[in-house]
């Protein structure tokens, strides 16, 4: 080894902390999410927005976004989409409901088996993205067509209703409840969905930056050809990513289908373009291989602040998709800026 | 240099009377070669000469239909590029060697990922990775900036720099460069060269495809003429000249084309 090899580079005098900071994926949804916070402070009528009680509810909204949006964001910054994310909550919230209320399993081994299933859903999407070498776009939208398909027609013929109902009659309810879906912190109740969210984020960055399984996630979306003739198993890495979306979607499902005792059969559709704008907020590039897994959760926590914080505006709820629109563009604009500000030449 | 084998066969790679067909079409017939440790072998021919089909051999891509392919005096038997790899076989595909939106290090490890501590908290060595693919990139002569800066901000001969010290890096015996130069200019060709020969003091057998014979010679032990799937000659290099090895390639028809080119070139 070379003893000559200075510390710091005379010809990265421009590296400085700032420029570090100004550079991770992040930071434009961080700003983006002081901005929303602020303005939101600003236009509350409540006087609640700001405190804990405004906190647990946008929290809560941030959390069961932010859980599917992570595991969102890792798959496209792997490279693919899943556009079935979205209705694989109501998918999984279905499945656990009917294994409970019409086969009479114990509510632990439902959820058990629904993990197994949803893990099975994530395969087969995984599986023929790679095999057939078609866009993922086109393979989860017919998976999220069929889905939404097979969550009415199984639901009707099983039910008679568009509905699963009476869950909480099934054995292990209440220790599930507690588990998935209990208030924590009383008087102002967050939910425990908060926790499984930040848990989740944590475990999710550790992940994508700290090991190799993180690394192999960038290179497979930042070039799947250059990745597999260094030798990363490429198929392997972005079938694990869409197990992993399809099951977290699953935690999202049970969490619902436990809070609210019951699952509508068109539960979750809609959500996954949601979950995509949290991660592009999130400064995960639409084209792979860059991205972060605390951006996806500053952009859902930036969802979660609006959908709360037009209600306690006052104004009609409807304008949140609205407000949605604006702040993709906004976010997907100023990242974009910042980047090539501060990113150099990259590509 | 040392070489473990069984058969006594000191060259480091040998193909044998190889034969490669795509349904109708024969890629490649007949071609031998060998490739001996700390040398540098070329493989020139002109397009469709069959120097990809031949580097997808080496590299586990494809297997020959007929003939024999020796690694180290050993059926090599390539299930897979990854078998080729571990086996000792690297690869630098012209632009698909480098991840550009990843850091230096990042790349530099790709695959081979430098871990500490036990699963599930088993973590990449950040520290190390980013020093000793500091300290390997400056031993091969390679000074960059800064191992967290993304590949796709250095330049083209840089990348290639990279992709080569890593190969080497990681053991390599065999190094297979496809084209690096290719898509490069004067200068940064001349870095990409400087790589090759660093590579070779080391031990490794390189194998460099091109089809710029002015390149091969500036850095060839041996030279393999391909042409139309077929290996037509082979020259030592204390046997021929840069004209005769431009000349060869030509092959007769173009040669008085050529032989024009070459006038205004030497004159530079
Ligand atoms: N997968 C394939 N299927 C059918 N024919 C093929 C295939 N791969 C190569 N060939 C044929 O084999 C011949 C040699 O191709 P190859 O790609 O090895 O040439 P090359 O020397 O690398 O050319 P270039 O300099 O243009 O890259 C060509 O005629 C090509 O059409
Ligand atoms: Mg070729």
């Amino acid at each position: 080894m070379s003893a000559v090899i200075a510390e710091t580079d005379e010809r990265v005098a421009r590296s400085s902390t700032f420029v570090r900071i100004m550079r991770r994926p992040e930071i434009g949804a961080l700003m983006g999410a002081i901005v929303v916070y602020v303005f939101f402070s600003a236009v509350d009528t409540t006087g609640t927005f700001v405190g804990l009680n405004g906190a647990a509810r946008w929290t809560d909204v941030a959390a069961t976004t932010g859980i599917v949006a992570v595991a969102v964001a890792l798959l496209m910054i792997g490279g693919e989409f899943d556009l079935s994310a979205g209705v694989m909550i109501g998918t999984s919230g279905l499945f656990a409901g009917l294994l409970i209320t019409e086969y009479n399993i114990p509510v632990w081994p439902s959820i058990a088996l629904t993990f197994v299933f949803a893990a099975c859903i994530g395969l087969l999407n995984g599986w023929l993205v790679v095999k057939t070498g078609l866009p993922s776009f086109i393979v989860t939208l017919a998976m999220f067509f069929s889905l939404r398909g097979i969550n009415l027609g199984v639901t009707k013929l099983l039910t008679d209703t568009v509905r699963v109902a009476d869950v909480d009659e099934g054995e292990g309810f209440d220790s599930a409840r507690t588990v998935f879906a209990a208030e924590l912190w009383e008087p102002y109740g967050f939910k425990v969905a908060v926790v499984w969210w930040i848990v989740l984020t944590v475990i999710a960055t550790w992940v994508l930056t700290r090991t190799k399984f993180g690394n192999w996630i960038f290179a497979v979306g930042g070039d799947k050809n250059a990745a597999r003739n260094t030798g990363v198993p490429v198929n392997r890495t972005k079938i694990a990513l869409f197990m992993y979306t399809s099951m977290s979607a699953a935690l999202v499902g049970i969490i619902s289908l436990l809070r609210l005792r019951s699952m509508q059969a068109g539960q979750g559709v809609g959500e996954e373009f949601v979950f995509i704008i949290a991660a592009v907020v999130g400064g995960c590039l639409l084209t792979g291989g860059y991205g972060s897994a605390i951006g996806a959760s500053i952009g859902s926590a930036i969802i979660g602040m609006a959908f709360i914080g037009i209600a306690y505006a006052g104004w009609n709820t409807d304008w949140s998709w609205l407000f949605l629109g604006l702040i993709l563009f906004v976010a997907v604009l100023t990242n974009s800026l910042i980047g090539k500000r501060f990113q150099g030449g990259r590509k | 240099m040392t070489n473990e084998n069984h058969s006594g066969d000191t060259a480091a790679l040998r193909l044998d009377n190889v034969t490669m067909r795509f349904g109708s079409v024969i890629a490649l017939s007949g071609v031998s070669m060998h490739v001996d440790p700390g040398t540098v072998t070329c493989v020139l021919g002109d397009n469709g000469a069959g120097k990809s089909t031949l580097i997808k051999i080496l590299s586990g891509v494809y297997t020959p239909a007929e003939g024999s392919f020796l690694l180290e005096g050993n059926e090599a038997n390539f299930a897979s590029p990854r078998d080729a790899l571990d086996r000792g076989i690297a690869t630098v595909f012209q632009d698909l060697a480098t991840v550009p939106l990843m850091s230096v290090w990042r790349n530099f490890f790709l695959g081979n990922e430098p871990t500490v501590g036990f699963f599930p908290f088993r973590r990449l060595n950040t520290k190390y990775a980013k020093t000793a693919c500091k300290s390997e990139l400056f031993d091969m002569g390679i000074d960059i900036r800064d191992p967290d800066q993304a590949v796709g901000t250095l330049s083209g001969g840089e990348r290639q720099a990279v992709a080569i010290a890593r190969a080497v890096h990681f053991g390599a015996k065999v190094l297979i460069l496809d084209e690096p130069t290719s898509a490069l200019g004067v200068k940064q060709s001349g870095v990409v060269l400087k790589y090759v020969l660093q590579a070779k003091e080391r031990g490794v057998a390189v194998v460099f495809i091109t089809h710029n014979p002015h390149h091969a010679f500036l850095v060839g032990d041996r030279f393999f003429l391909l042409n139309r799937g077929k290996m037509i000659a082979q020259y030592e290099r204390a046997d021929v000249s840069r004209e005769e090895l431009v000349r060869a390639m030509a092959g007769g028809a173009e040669l008085d084309a050529l032989a024009h080119e070459l006038e205004s070139l030497s004159s530079e």
